[in-house]
């Protein structure tokens, strides 16, 4: 490890007095983003209860429209993604950076997968009108107000979508890092951060995976 | 792996923690998916959220480290938590429990094309059959009508 004059890290901020400190407080942060996104996705649940609880029978007929084969597909796709993340990040604690590099780019592919599915899921319901709001055109559905459903699930669903594009970026970035020896079992944090964020993303879908594909 | 005397070294978990919790997570989602084809009525979504509280858990404690990080984080996570339950809690005490205090008219929401296709009658029903408004400012059906 590369160290400066004064013998701290080179990877060492010269505002944090040592290592842990540095790491403990990227963390902190890093948490304190990640209950904004949950506050942030915790309006659209607030939105999902308050119509599912106004028209219960639609949103049960409704979700007979989703795909549930797909939607369980991607939810063991990004369960098993969250676990190559974790993986990469222990295989830089151990120190070994082909392996990080390999999990990470497997994470990566899974993402792909999860985010093709999904383009196959909307597509097929763009073509059947299924949309939001006004967009709505489809005759199928029994019940109240139907197209709430689709604005609660193409709204809930997007943004997540929106956030696994993001994390893949990311993922890319630290494969382009690894590769050029940014990160060693000593500093490490970017990809710690990384997990942190896909693990919130894995846990999102988590809780949308039953609302929208298991209803009733 | 032994002790963690270095306190600057990180936590490293046997790579077998990181697979058998991948392999329960997975196995959760089969027996979600299993359960929701069988009929509990009102019990189906209170089986379900369970589940899914139980997956994100071990993604929260194993994945995310809680269970062995600075405790602080965890308390971070669970204000979170608090918060979204208050948020959801009061409002559906007032979404539910709004008509028992003066009557409210019902409605469709008028945006949907589906409504300009179905006939007075059917959107007259649709009408009838919601008990409360969803919607404040553009009421498609008038009851006197």
């Amino acid at each position: 490890m590369s160290q400066t004059q004064d013998g701290h890290p080179s990877f060492l901020q010269h505002h944090f007095s040592d290592v842990e400190q540095q790491r403990e407080s990227a963390k902190l942060g890093m948490w304190l983003f990640l209950v904004t996104e949950i506050l942030l996705f915790g309006g659209l649940f607030v939105f999902y209860a308050i119509y599912r609880a106004w028209h219960p029978e639609m949103f049960i007929n409704a979700h007979t429209v989703v795909n549930i084969g797909m939607g369980t597909t991607n939810t063991i796709v990004l369960i098993t993604s969250s676990v190559t993340m974790a993986l990469a990040i222990r295989s830089m604690q151990l120190g070994k950076q082909s392996q990080t590099i390999w999990f990470l780019v497997s994470t990566l592919l899974l993402a792909g997968t999860f985010m093709v599915v999904k383009y196959f899921e909307y597509a097929h319901k763009f073509d059947l009108g299924q949309l939001p709001g006004k967009f709505y055109t489809f005759t199928g559905i029994e019940g109240t107000n139907p197209h709430v459903f689709f604005s609660a699930y193409f709204l809930m669903t997007g943004l997540h979508g929106i956030h696994v594009l993001i994390g893949m970026g990311i993922i890319v970035w630290l494969i382009i890092k690894t590769r050029a020896g940014m990160f060693s079992p000593q500093y490490y944090t970017h990809i710690e951060m990384t997990g942190l964020y896909w693990h919130l993303v894995d846990l999102i879908w988590i809780f949308l995976f039953p609302l929208f594909y298991l209803v009733g | 792996m032994t002790q963690n005397t270095h306190t600057n070294e990180p936590h490293i978990l046997p790579l077998s923690l990181y697979l058998g919790i991948g392999a329960i997570l997975i196995g959760l989602t089969v027996v979600t998916v299993y359960v929701s084809f069988i009929h509990f009525g009102a019990f189906n979504l209170l089986i379900a959220m369970l589940i899914a509280t139980v997956k994100a858990s071990l993604v929260a404690m194993y994945f995310m480290h809680l269970k062995y990080d600075n405790k602080l984080y965890m308390v971070f996570f669970l204000s979170a938590l608090f918060f979204l339950a208050t948020f959801i809690v009061i409002t559906m005490f007032d979404t539910l429990r709004r008509g028992d205090i003066y009557e409210i008219k019902s409605g469709a929401i008028r945006d949907a094309v589906i409504y300009d296709k179905l006939s007075v009658d059917t959107v007259q029903g649709i009408a009838d059959s919601l008990s409360v408004s969803t919607d404040t400012t553009d009421v498609v059906i008038d009851s006197s009508k």
